[in-house]
Protein backbone atom coordinates (compact mmCIF):
# COMPACT_ATOMS: atom_id res chain seq x y z
CA UNK A 1 0.00 0.00 0.00
CA UNK A 2 2.60 2.24 0.99
CA UNK A 3 4.74 1.82 -2.14
CA UNK A 4 2.11 1.83 -4.45
CA UNK A 5 1.01 5.66 -2.93
CA UNK A 6 4.40 6.72 -2.90
CA UNK A 7 4.96 5.56 -6.56
CA UNK A 8 1.38 7.79 -7.92
CA UNK A 9 2.38 10.94 -9.45
CA UNK A 10 0.45 13.97 -8.07
CA UNK A 11 -1.93 14.13 -10.52
CA UNK A 12 -2.95 10.74 -9.43
CA UNK A 13 -3.17 10.88 -5.71
CA UNK A 14 -4.85 14.36 -6.32
CA UNK A 15 -7.53 12.43 -8.34
CA UNK A 16 -7.54 9.57 -5.29
CA UNK A 17 -8.18 11.73 -2.49
CA UNK A 18 -10.95 13.82 -4.42
CA UNK A 19 -12.51 10.65 -4.55
CA UNK A 20 -12.14 9.31 -1.52
CA UNK A 21 -10.74 6.33 -2.36
CA UNK A 22 -7.35 7.12 -0.17
CA UNK A 23 -7.52 9.82 2.42
CA UNK A 24 -4.85 12.41 2.01
CA UNK A 25 -3.38 11.01 6.02
CA UNK A 26 -2.66 7.89 4.35
CA UNK A 27 -1.05 9.26 1.49
CA UNK A 28 1.07 11.80 4.06
CA UNK A 29 2.34 8.92 6.01
CA UNK A 30 2.73 6.86 3.54
CA UNK A 31 5.77 9.52 2.00
CA UNK A 32 6.87 9.98 6.18
CA UNK A 33 7.19 6.59 5.98
CA UNK A 34 9.32 6.67 2.79
CA UNK A 35 11.42 9.67 4.17
CA UNK A 36 11.95 7.50 7.08
CA UNK A 37 12.98 4.73 5.22
CA UNK A 38 15.41 5.91 2.55
CA UNK A 39 16.19 9.26 3.43
CA UNK A 40 19.11 8.65 6.25
CA UNK A 41 20.74 7.28 2.92
CA UNK A 42 19.52 9.88 0.27
CA UNK A 43 19.14 13.22 2.69
CA UNK A 44 17.43 15.45 0.93
CA UNK A 45 15.49 16.68 4.08
CA UNK A 46 16.92 19.40 5.95
CA UNK A 47 13.58 19.08 8.44
CA UNK A 48 10.98 16.73 8.38
CA UNK A 49 7.66 18.39 9.76
CA UNK A 50 5.71 15.14 10.44
CA UNK A 51 3.55 16.09 12.94
CA UNK A 52 2.36 19.29 10.65
CA UNK A 53 1.85 17.72 7.86
CA UNK A 54 -0.39 14.86 9.32
CA UNK A 55 -2.25 17.41 11.05
CA UNK A 56 -2.65 19.44 7.72
CA UNK A 57 -3.84 16.44 5.98
CA UNK A 58 -5.97 15.98 8.62
CA UNK A 59 -7.64 19.05 7.81
CA UNK A 60 -7.86 18.18 3.69
CA UNK A 61 -9.96 14.77 5.04
CA UNK A 62 -12.42 16.69 7.18
CA UNK A 63 -12.97 19.69 4.36
CA UNK A 64 -13.39 16.39 2.06
CA UNK A 65 -16.11 14.31 4.18
CA UNK A 66 -17.90 17.74 4.85
CA UNK A 67 -18.60 18.16 1.05
CA UNK A 68 -15.76 21.70 1.20
CA UNK A 69 -14.60 22.60 -2.13
CA UNK A 70 -10.78 21.11 -2.24
CA UNK A 71 -7.92 22.86 -3.93
CA UNK A 72 -6.43 21.55 -6.51
CA UNK A 73 -3.50 19.92 -4.84
CA UNK A 74 -5.68 18.91 -1.98
CA UNK A 75 -3.37 16.16 0.43
CA UNK A 76 -0.52 15.83 -2.15
CA UNK A 77 2.62 16.28 -0.22
CA UNK A 78 5.25 18.68 -1.51
CA UNK A 79 8.74 18.78 -0.24
CA UNK A 80 9.91 22.17 0.49
CA UNK A 81 13.70 23.96 -0.70
CA UNK A 82 15.00 25.33 2.28
CA UNK A 83 14.88 28.59 0.59
CA UNK A 84 11.30 29.73 1.16
CA UNK A 85 10.65 31.24 4.54
CA UNK A 86 7.87 29.11 6.43
CA UNK A 87 6.19 30.19 9.57
CA UNK A 88 6.31 26.94 10.84
CA UNK A 89 9.03 25.13 9.93
CA UNK A 90 12.80 26.43 10.31
CA UNK A 91 14.44 27.98 7.17
CA UNK A 92 18.29 27.57 6.99
CA UNK A 93 18.52 27.85 3.11
CA UNK A 94 21.63 25.70 4.10
CA UNK A 95 23.65 27.94 5.98
CA UNK A 96 25.04 28.21 9.22
CA UNK A 97 24.35 31.61 9.40
CA UNK A 98 20.60 31.07 9.69
CA UNK A 99 20.81 27.52 11.28
CA UNK A 100 17.59 27.24 13.47
CA UNK A 101 16.10 30.76 11.93
CA UNK A 102 12.18 30.50 12.15
CA UNK A 103 10.78 32.89 10.25
CA UNK A 104 8.30 35.47 11.29
CA UNK A 105 5.59 34.88 8.24
CA UNK A 106 5.56 33.02 5.25
CA UNK A 107 6.62 32.87 1.63
CA UNK A 108 3.90 33.30 -1.09
CA UNK A 109 4.50 30.40 -2.88
CA UNK A 110 4.27 28.10 0.22
CA UNK A 111 1.45 30.48 0.74
CA UNK A 112 -0.28 29.42 -1.88
CA UNK A 113 0.51 25.54 -2.18
CA UNK A 114 -1.05 25.34 1.46
CA UNK A 115 -4.06 27.34 0.14
CA UNK A 116 -4.50 24.75 -2.89
CA UNK A 117 -4.29 22.15 -0.29
CA UNK A 118 -1.04 20.61 -0.48
CA UNK A 119 1.02 19.10 2.11
CA UNK A 120 4.65 20.47 3.07
CA UNK A 121 6.28 17.55 4.33
CA UNK A 122 9.29 19.47 5.43
CA UNK A 123 12.82 21.40 4.06
CA UNK A 124 15.30 20.19 1.71
CA UNK A 125 18.90 20.57 1.48
CA UNK A 126 20.61 22.91 -1.04
CA UNK A 127 23.84 24.95 -1.71
CA UNK A 128 23.97 27.64 0.53
CA UNK A 129 22.19 30.22 -0.42
CA UNK A 130 21.49 28.71 -3.51
CA UNK A 131 24.68 28.96 -4.40
CA UNK A 132 26.21 25.80 -6.18
CA UNK A 133 25.54 22.91 -8.68
CA UNK A 134 25.39 19.69 -6.26
CA UNK A 135 24.57 20.75 -2.64
CA UNK A 136 28.08 19.61 -1.61
CA UNK A 137 28.32 23.60 -0.41
CA UNK A 138 25.31 22.33 2.60
CA UNK A 139 26.24 23.64 5.98
CA UNK A 140 24.73 20.40 6.65
CA UNK A 141 26.46 17.86 4.32
CA UNK A 142 25.71 16.81 0.56
CA UNK A 143 22.44 14.97 -0.62
CA UNK A 144 22.85 12.02 -2.22
CA UNK A 145 21.69 11.35 -6.44
CA UNK A 146 19.10 8.52 -5.86
CA UNK A 147 20.50 7.07 -9.11
CA UNK A 148 23.80 6.35 -7.23
CA UNK A 149 24.52 7.44 -4.00
CA UNK A 150 27.83 8.40 -4.57
CA UNK A 151 27.33 11.08 -7.13
CA UNK A 152 25.86 14.28 -6.50
CA UNK A 153 21.50 15.04 -7.04
CA UNK A 154 22.55 18.33 -8.63
CA UNK A 155 22.07 21.72 -7.55
CA UNK A 156 21.24 24.23 -5.64
CA UNK A 157 17.67 22.32 -5.72
CA UNK A 158 19.81 19.25 -4.86
CA UNK A 159 17.31 18.19 -2.07
CA UNK A 160 14.05 18.41 -3.73
CA UNK A 161 15.65 16.74 -6.87
CA UNK A 162 16.65 13.63 -5.06
CA UNK A 163 13.52 13.72 -2.90
CA UNK A 164 11.31 13.67 -5.69
CA UNK A 165 13.38 11.19 -7.47
CA UNK A 166 13.62 8.69 -4.26
CA UNK A 167 9.55 8.81 -4.40
CA UNK A 168 9.82 10.64 -0.70
CA UNK A 169 7.88 13.00 -2.37
CA UNK A 170 6.19 13.87 -5.57
CA UNK A 171 6.33 17.63 -6.09
CA UNK A 172 9.31 19.72 -4.65
CA UNK A 173 9.61 23.67 -5.27
CA UNK A 174 13.14 24.84 -6.25
CA UNK A 175 14.74 27.77 -7.36
CA UNK A 176 16.99 28.53 -10.33
CA UNK A 177 19.30 31.19 -10.63
CA UNK A 178 21.65 29.86 -12.84
CA UNK A 179 20.43 26.14 -13.32
CA UNK A 180 19.78 25.38 -9.91
CA UNK A 181 15.96 23.89 -11.15
CA UNK A 182 16.64 22.55 -14.55
CA UNK A 183 20.23 21.20 -13.78
CA UNK A 184 19.42 18.94 -10.39
CA UNK A 185 15.86 17.77 -12.22
CA UNK A 186 18.24 16.83 -15.25
CA UNK A 187 20.65 14.82 -13.30
CA UNK A 188 18.27 12.98 -11.30
CA UNK A 189 16.02 11.99 -14.07
CA UNK A 190 12.98 14.13 -13.37
CA UNK A 191 10.96 17.34 -14.47
CA UNK A 192 12.01 20.49 -13.56
CA UNK A 193 10.90 24.01 -14.49
CA UNK A 194 12.39 27.61 -15.03
CA UNK A 195 8.69 29.56 -15.80
CA UNK A 196 9.29 33.23 -16.98
CA UNK A 197 11.17 35.39 -14.15
CA UNK A 198 8.37 37.33 -12.40
CA UNK A 199 6.12 34.38 -12.92
CA UNK A 200 6.22 33.55 -9.81
CA UNK A 201 6.81 35.07 -6.85
CA UNK A 202 10.21 35.63 -4.88
CA UNK A 203 8.58 37.15 -1.66
CA UNK A 204 9.60 35.21 1.33
CA UNK A 205 12.46 33.47 -0.84
CA UNK A 206 16.02 34.29 0.76
CA UNK A 207 17.61 36.41 -2.22
CA UNK A 208 20.64 35.19 -4.41
CA UNK A 209 20.82 37.11 -7.19
CA UNK A 210 17.08 39.28 -7.26
CA UNK A 211 17.17 40.41 -10.89
CA UNK A 212 17.40 36.22 -11.81
CA UNK A 213 15.94 33.90 -8.99
CA UNK A 214 12.75 32.41 -10.19
CA UNK A 215 11.18 29.52 -8.21
CA UNK A 216 9.53 26.79 -10.24
CA UNK A 217 8.36 22.86 -9.52
CA UNK A 218 10.04 19.69 -9.27
CA UNK A 219 8.05 16.81 -10.67
CA UNK A 220 8.53 13.02 -12.32
CA UNK A 221 6.25 14.02 -14.87
CA UNK A 222 5.19 16.74 -17.31
CA UNK A 223 1.56 17.41 -16.03
CA UNK A 224 2.44 17.48 -12.32
CA UNK A 225 5.25 19.86 -12.82
CA UNK A 226 2.18 21.30 -14.15
CA UNK A 227 0.05 21.43 -11.88
CA UNK A 228 2.82 22.77 -9.41
CA UNK A 229 3.71 25.78 -11.27
CA UNK A 230 -0.33 26.76 -11.79
CA UNK A 231 -0.18 26.40 -8.27
CA UNK A 232 2.65 28.19 -6.97
CA UNK A 233 2.25 30.89 -9.86
CA UNK A 234 0.79 34.50 -9.95
CA UNK A 235 1.06 38.46 -9.52
CA UNK A 236 2.40 38.92 -6.44
CA UNK A 237 2.00 42.93 -5.25
CA UNK A 238 4.56 41.35 -2.41
CA UNK A 239 6.96 40.86 -5.07
CA UNK A 240 7.57 44.67 -7.34
CA UNK A 241 9.15 42.37 -10.24
CA UNK A 242 5.96 40.15 -10.47
CA UNK A 243 4.42 40.20 -13.59
CA UNK A 244 0.58 41.13 -14.24
CA UNK A 245 -0.18 38.97 -16.01
CA UNK A 246 -2.35 35.37 -16.04
CA UNK A 247 -0.24 32.31 -15.70
CA UNK A 248 0.41 30.78 -18.62
CA UNK A 249 -2.19 27.92 -19.47
CA UNK A 250 0.45 25.33 -18.52
CA UNK A 251 -1.90 22.46 -17.25
CA UNK A 252 -3.55 22.66 -20.30
CA UNK A 253 -0.50 22.43 -22.91
CA UNK A 254 1.20 19.42 -20.82
CA UNK A 255 -2.21 17.60 -21.53
CA UNK A 256 -2.52 19.16 -25.35
CA UNK A 257 1.52 17.04 -25.56
CA UNK A 258 1.70 17.09 -29.60
CA UNK A 259 4.40 18.98 -31.37
CA UNK A 260 2.69 18.74 -34.76
CA UNK A 261 3.68 21.54 -37.28
CA UNK A 262 5.82 23.03 -34.21
CA UNK A 263 9.19 24.77 -35.58
CA UNK A 264 11.91 23.97 -32.87
CA UNK A 265 15.33 25.58 -32.86
CA UNK A 266 18.58 23.22 -31.95
CA UNK A 267 21.05 26.11 -30.51
CA UNK A 268 24.21 25.06 -32.40
CA UNK A 269 26.41 27.16 -29.45
CA UNK A 270 25.23 24.06 -26.46
CA UNK A 271 26.44 21.33 -28.09
CA UNK A 272 29.73 19.79 -28.90
CA UNK A 273 33.36 20.45 -27.30
CA UNK A 274 33.05 20.03 -23.13
CA UNK A 275 29.35 17.69 -23.69
CA UNK A 276 29.78 14.08 -22.55
CA UNK A 277 29.29 11.82 -25.55
CA UNK A 278 26.68 9.55 -23.73
CA UNK A 279 24.40 13.33 -23.09
CA UNK A 280 25.26 14.00 -27.01
CA UNK A 281 23.65 10.42 -27.96
CA UNK A 282 20.73 10.90 -25.81
CA UNK A 283 20.02 14.60 -27.14
CA UNK A 284 20.17 13.39 -31.13
CA UNK A 285 17.92 11.04 -30.40
CA UNK A 286 15.67 13.72 -28.55
CA UNK A 287 15.75 15.43 -31.99
CA UNK A 288 15.12 12.66 -34.38
CA UNK A 289 12.19 11.92 -31.82
CA UNK A 290 10.54 15.33 -32.37
CA UNK A 291 10.93 15.14 -35.60
CA UNK A 292 9.20 11.99 -36.10
CA UNK A 293 6.41 13.79 -34.22
CA UNK A 294 5.68 15.95 -36.79
CA UNK A 295 8.02 18.68 -35.41
CA UNK A 296 9.85 20.85 -37.93
CA UNK A 297 13.71 20.82 -36.86
CA UNK A 298 15.92 24.01 -37.42
CA UNK A 299 19.46 25.23 -36.55
CA UNK A 300 19.68 28.23 -34.73
CA UNK A 301 22.98 30.30 -33.64
CA UNK A 302 23.17 32.24 -30.28
CA UNK A 303 26.56 33.60 -31.02
CA UNK A 304 26.68 35.35 -27.72
CA UNK A 305 25.78 32.38 -25.32
CA UNK A 306 29.66 31.40 -25.49
CA UNK A 307 29.72 34.40 -23.22
CA UNK A 308 26.29 33.76 -20.98
CA UNK A 309 28.68 31.57 -17.84
CA UNK A 310 31.10 34.60 -17.56
CA UNK A 311 28.56 37.04 -17.39
CA UNK A 312 26.72 35.19 -15.23
CA UNK A 313 29.44 34.87 -12.82
CA UNK A 314 29.64 38.54 -13.06
CA UNK A 315 25.95 39.40 -12.27
CA UNK A 316 25.14 36.84 -10.07
CA UNK A 317 28.26 37.32 -7.32
CA UNK A 318 27.66 41.12 -7.84
CA UNK A 319 23.85 40.63 -6.63
CA UNK A 320 25.17 38.35 -4.38
CA UNK A 321 27.66 40.54 -2.79
CA UNK A 322 25.13 43.02 -2.08
CA UNK A 323 22.22 41.10 -1.15
CA UNK A 324 23.70 39.25 1.41
CA UNK A 325 24.78 42.31 3.38
CA UNK A 326 21.61 41.66 5.17
CA UNK A 327 23.39 39.27 7.26
CA UNK A 328 24.88 41.42 9.80
CA UNK A 329 24.20 39.80 13.06
CA UNK A 330 21.89 42.21 14.34
CA UNK A 331 18.38 41.36 13.98
CA UNK A 332 17.92 37.93 13.52
CA UNK A 333 20.34 34.63 12.09
CA UNK A 334 23.99 33.72 14.25
CA UNK A 335 26.19 36.63 15.85
CA UNK A 336 29.58 35.43 16.80
CA UNK A 337 32.12 37.06 19.28
CA UNK A 338 30.29 39.54 21.04
CA UNK A 339 32.01 39.27 23.96
CA UNK A 340 31.10 43.37 25.32
CA UNK A 341 34.14 44.66 23.93
CA UNK A 342 33.87 44.51 20.23
CA UNK A 343 32.45 46.80 18.09
CA UNK A 344 29.41 46.16 16.14
CA UNK A 345 31.46 46.25 13.01
CA UNK A 346 33.77 43.54 14.03
CA UNK A 347 30.96 41.24 15.23
CA UNK A 348 29.86 41.77 11.86
CA UNK A 349 32.75 40.86 10.29
CA UNK A 350 33.38 37.98 13.17
CA UNK A 351 30.29 35.71 12.27
CA UNK A 352 29.78 36.48 8.60
CA UNK A 353 33.25 34.64 8.67
CA UNK A 354 31.71 31.91 10.97
CA UNK A 355 28.55 31.67 9.08
CA UNK A 356 29.24 31.72 5.59
CA UNK A 357 30.51 28.21 3.84
CA UNK A 358 33.78 28.69 1.29
CA UNK A 359 31.51 29.29 -1.77
CA UNK A 360 29.27 31.67 -0.33
CA UNK A 361 32.65 33.72 0.47
CA UNK A 362 33.93 33.46 -2.56
CA UNK A 363 31.01 35.11 -4.57
CA UNK A 364 31.27 37.96 -2.39
CA UNK A 365 34.82 38.79 -2.78
CA UNK A 366 34.03 38.19 -6.18
CA UNK A 367 31.06 40.67 -6.21
CA UNK A 368 32.44 42.94 -4.35
CA UNK A 369 35.34 43.29 -6.45
CA UNK A 370 33.40 43.53 -10.00
CA UNK A 371 31.25 46.14 -8.22
CA UNK A 372 34.38 47.87 -6.99
CA UNK A 373 35.49 51.80 -8.47
CA UNK A 374 37.93 51.13 -10.96
CA UNK A 375 36.77 47.49 -12.17
CA UNK A 376 32.74 48.19 -12.57
CA UNK A 377 32.81 49.30 -16.12
CA UNK A 378 35.15 46.52 -17.34
CA UNK A 379 33.22 43.54 -15.23
CA UNK A 380 29.62 44.42 -13.71
CA UNK A 381 29.49 46.81 -16.86
CA UNK A 382 30.49 44.63 -19.66
CA UNK A 383 28.18 41.64 -18.20
CA UNK A 384 25.10 43.33 -18.49
CA UNK A 385 25.91 44.23 -22.37
CA UNK A 386 26.50 40.66 -22.75
CA UNK A 387 22.75 40.16 -21.18
CA UNK A 388 21.58 42.44 -23.84
CA UNK A 389 23.20 40.49 -26.51
CA UNK A 390 22.16 37.33 -24.89
CA UNK A 391 18.33 38.71 -25.09
CA UNK A 392 18.81 39.79 -28.67
CA UNK A 393 20.32 36.32 -29.70
CA UNK A 394 17.26 34.85 -27.95
CA UNK A 395 14.96 37.36 -29.87
CA UNK A 396 16.02 36.50 -32.95
CA UNK A 397 16.06 33.08 -32.49
CA UNK A 398 12.77 32.99 -31.51
CA UNK A 399 11.83 35.00 -35.01
CA UNK A 400 12.52 31.62 -36.73
CA UNK A 401 11.64 29.03 -33.81
CA UNK A 402 8.38 28.30 -31.28
CA UNK A 403 10.54 26.45 -29.22
CA UNK A 404 14.27 26.34 -28.58
CA UNK A 405 16.03 22.79 -27.55
CA UNK A 406 19.74 21.96 -25.79
CA UNK A 407 21.09 19.34 -23.52
CA UNK A 408 19.95 20.70 -20.04
CA UNK A 409 23.39 19.79 -18.97
CA UNK A 410 26.92 19.33 -20.27
CA UNK A 411 27.54 16.32 -18.29
CA UNK A 412 25.47 13.54 -16.50
CA UNK A 413 25.75 13.36 -12.43
CA UNK A 414 29.55 13.78 -11.40
CA UNK A 415 30.82 12.19 -7.96
CA UNK A 416 30.57 13.94 -4.83
CA UNK A 417 34.21 15.39 -3.74
CA UNK A 418 34.91 15.66 -7.56
CA UNK A 419 34.38 18.96 -8.60
CA UNK A 420 34.41 20.21 -4.93
CA UNK A 421 37.39 22.84 -4.79
CA UNK A 422 37.33 23.48 -8.39
CA UNK A 423 34.91 26.38 -8.82
CA UNK A 424 35.50 26.71 -12.55
CA UNK A 425 35.05 22.79 -13.10
CA UNK A 426 31.83 23.40 -10.66
CA UNK A 427 30.41 26.19 -12.40
CA UNK A 428 30.13 24.48 -15.97
CA UNK A 429 27.13 22.48 -15.17
CA UNK A 430 25.56 25.04 -15.57
CA UNK A 431 26.64 26.19 -19.17
CA UNK A 432 23.47 25.17 -20.77
CA UNK A 433 20.57 26.83 -18.38
CA UNK A 434 22.29 30.33 -17.63
CA UNK A 435 21.02 32.15 -21.14
CA UNK A 436 17.58 31.49 -19.95
CA UNK A 437 18.14 33.13 -16.40
CA UNK A 438 20.10 35.91 -17.99
CA UNK A 439 17.15 36.72 -20.81
CA UNK A 440 14.37 35.80 -17.64
CA UNK A 441 12.69 33.05 -20.41
CA UNK A 442 10.97 30.07 -19.54
CA UNK A 443 12.79 26.71 -19.58
CA UNK A 444 12.06 23.25 -18.62
CA UNK A 445 13.97 20.51 -18.00
CA UNK A 446 12.43 16.69 -19.54
CA UNK A 447 14.16 13.33 -19.02
CA UNK A 448 15.71 12.10 -22.32
CA UNK A 449 17.46 8.87 -21.42
CA UNK A 450 20.31 7.04 -19.72
CA UNK A 451 23.48 7.65 -21.14
CA UNK A 452 24.70 4.72 -22.58
CA UNK A 453 28.52 4.88 -20.51
CA UNK A 454 27.39 5.24 -17.53
CA UNK A 455 23.48 4.74 -17.11
CA UNK A 456 22.82 7.75 -15.97
CA UNK A 457 19.94 10.31 -16.03
CA UNK A 458 20.45 13.25 -19.02
CA UNK A 459 17.82 15.87 -19.51
CA UNK A 460 16.39 17.82 -22.64
CA UNK A 461 16.04 21.93 -22.31
CA UNK A 462 13.28 23.46 -23.87
CA UNK A 463 13.28 27.58 -23.66
CA UNK A 464 10.32 29.48 -24.81
CA UNK A 465 9.77 33.12 -25.38
CA UNK A 466 8.84 35.28 -22.00
CA UNK A 467 5.36 34.10 -20.82
CA UNK A 468 5.03 31.51 -23.41
CA UNK A 469 5.80 28.80 -20.44
CA UNK A 470 3.00 26.87 -21.85
CA UNK A 471 4.99 26.04 -24.92
CA UNK A 472 7.75 23.99 -22.90
CA UNK A 473 5.00 21.66 -21.27
CA UNK A 474 3.85 20.99 -24.60
CA UNK A 475 6.81 19.85 -25.84
CA UNK A 476 8.23 18.14 -22.31
CA UNK A 477 4.86 16.45 -22.53
CA UNK A 478 4.86 14.92 -26.23
CA UNK A 479 8.79 14.14 -25.96
CA UNK A 480 7.85 12.01 -22.76
CA UNK A 481 4.65 10.22 -23.41
CA UNK A 482 6.45 8.98 -26.87
CA UNK A 483 9.52 7.81 -24.73
CA UNK A 484 7.39 6.05 -22.15
CA UNK A 485 5.99 4.24 -24.95
CA UNK A 486 9.29 3.38 -26.59
CA UNK A 487 10.79 1.89 -22.95
CA UNK A 488 7.15 0.95 -21.48
CA UNK A 489 7.58 2.29 -18.24
CA UNK A 490 9.06 5.95 -17.06
CA UNK A 491 12.66 6.28 -16.64
CA UNK A 492 12.72 6.04 -12.91
CA UNK A 493 11.66 2.84 -13.00
CA UNK A 494 15.30 1.65 -14.06
CA UNK A 495 16.49 3.62 -10.59
CA UNK A 496 18.33 0.78 -8.73
CA UNK A 497 16.33 0.10 -5.33
CA UNK A 498 16.95 2.38 -2.26
CA UNK B 1 44.39 40.33 -14.67
CA UNK B 2 45.71 39.28 -11.42
CA UNK B 3 44.52 39.48 -8.25
CA UNK B 4 46.82 39.87 -5.04
CA UNK B 5 46.06 38.37 -1.82
CA UNK B 6 46.82 41.78 -0.15
CA UNK B 7 43.52 43.01 -2.38
CA UNK B 8 41.46 40.07 -1.15
CA UNK B 9 42.40 41.15 2.41
CA UNK B 10 41.18 44.60 1.11
CA UNK B 11 38.16 43.30 -0.63
CA UNK B 12 37.00 41.07 2.54
CA UNK B 13 37.23 44.04 4.72
CA UNK B 14 35.08 46.02 2.34
CA UNK B 15 32.82 42.95 2.56
CA UNK B 16 32.90 42.75 6.68
CA UNK B 17 34.20 39.14 5.98
CA UNK B 18 36.49 38.05 8.60
CA UNK B 19 39.26 35.90 6.70
CA UNK B 20 41.71 33.39 8.09
CA UNK B 21 45.09 33.13 6.76
CA UNK B 22 44.75 30.18 5.15
CA UNK B 23 41.45 31.65 3.44
CA UNK B 24 43.28 34.15 1.88
CA UNK B 25 46.10 32.29 0.25
CA UNK B 26 43.43 29.83 -1.21
CA UNK B 27 40.94 32.36 -1.95
CA UNK B 28 43.23 34.67 -3.96
CA UNK B 29 44.50 31.59 -6.09
CA UNK B 30 40.96 30.72 -6.80
CA UNK B 31 39.80 34.60 -7.39
CA UNK B 32 42.63 34.89 -9.87
CA UNK B 33 41.95 32.30 -12.11
CA UNK B 34 37.76 32.85 -11.35
CA UNK B 35 38.79 36.02 -13.00
CA UNK B 36 40.83 35.72 -15.72
CA UNK B 37 37.47 33.39 -16.85
CA UNK B 38 35.04 35.90 -16.40
CA UNK B 39 37.35 38.55 -18.37
CA UNK B 40 36.00 37.11 -21.45
CA UNK B 41 33.22 39.16 -21.55
CA UNK B 42 36.04 42.03 -22.48
CA UNK B 43 36.36 40.09 -25.54
CA UNK B 44 32.32 41.13 -26.74
CA UNK B 45 32.48 44.56 -29.12
CA UNK B 46 29.40 46.15 -27.15
CA UNK B 47 30.02 49.65 -28.17
CA UNK B 48 26.67 50.63 -28.58
CA UNK B 49 25.00 48.06 -26.94
CA UNK B 50 23.15 49.44 -23.70
CA UNK B 51 23.33 47.41 -20.39
CA UNK B 52 20.30 45.31 -18.47
CA UNK B 53 19.88 45.43 -15.42
CA UNK B 54 16.94 43.10 -15.41
CA UNK B 55 14.97 40.68 -18.08
CA UNK B 56 11.77 42.25 -17.37
CA UNK B 57 11.21 45.89 -17.64
CA UNK B 58 9.26 46.94 -14.79
CA UNK B 59 9.14 50.33 -13.83
CA UNK B 60 7.76 52.62 -10.21
CA UNK B 61 5.48 49.42 -8.91
CA UNK B 62 3.71 50.67 -5.91
CA UNK B 63 1.47 48.78 -4.27
CA UNK B 64 -2.15 51.12 -2.88
CA UNK B 65 -1.47 53.12 -0.10
CA UNK B 66 -3.24 51.10 2.72
CA UNK B 67 -2.39 50.06 6.00
CA UNK B 68 -2.30 46.37 6.38
CA UNK B 69 -1.53 44.27 9.13
CA UNK B 70 2.27 43.99 10.20
CA UNK B 71 4.49 42.05 12.31
CA UNK B 72 4.14 42.84 16.23
CA UNK B 73 7.20 43.98 17.76
CA UNK B 74 7.45 40.34 19.68
CA UNK B 75 7.40 38.74 16.41
CA UNK B 76 9.80 40.71 14.70
CA UNK B 77 12.28 40.74 17.99
CA UNK B 78 11.68 36.70 17.94
CA UNK B 79 14.78 36.14 16.52
CA UNK B 80 17.05 38.61 17.19
CA UNK B 81 20.33 37.71 18.71
CA UNK B 82 19.95 40.32 21.56
CA UNK B 83 17.00 42.39 23.02
CA UNK B 84 16.60 45.02 25.27
CA UNK B 85 13.21 47.10 26.14
CA UNK B 86 11.60 45.61 23.03
CA UNK B 87 14.61 46.81 21.02
CA UNK B 88 17.50 45.05 18.91
CA UNK B 89 20.42 44.93 21.44
CA UNK B 90 23.81 45.71 19.45
CA UNK B 91 27.15 45.69 20.01
CA UNK B 92 29.06 49.66 20.10
CA UNK B 93 28.77 51.54 17.00
CA UNK B 94 30.93 53.86 18.04
CA UNK B 95 35.11 53.84 18.98
CA UNK B 96 35.59 54.10 22.10
CA UNK B 97 37.74 57.68 21.74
Amino acid sequence: MTAELTSKTAAELAAAIASAEVSAVEVTQAHLDRIAAVDGQVHAFLHVAAGQALAAAQAVDARRAAGDALGPLAGVPVAVKDVFATADMPTTCGSHILDGWQPPYESTVTRRLRAAGAIPLGKTNMDEFAMGSSTENSAFGPSHNPWDLTRVPGGSSGGSSAAVAAFEAPLATGTDTGGSIRQPAAVCGIVGMKPTYGGSSRYGVVAFASSLDTPGPLARTVLDAALLHEAMSGHDPCDSTSIDAPVPPVVAAARQADVEGMRIGVVTELSGEGYEPGVLARFGEAVELLESLGAKIIEVSCPHFAYALPAYYLIAPSECSSNLARFDAMRYGLRAGDDGTRSAEEVMSITRGEGFGAEVKRRIILGTYALSSGYYDAYYGKAQQVRTLVIRDFDAAFGQADVLISPSTPSTAFKIGERADDPMAMYLADLCTIPSDLAGNAALSVPCGLAPENGLPVGLQIMAPVLADDRTYRVGAAVEAALHDRWGHPLLTEAPEL
Amino acid sequence: MSITRDEVAHLARLARLSLADAELDHLAAQLDQIISAVARVQEVTAEDVPPTSHAVPLANVFRPDQVVPCLTAQEALAAAPAVEQQRFRVPRILAED
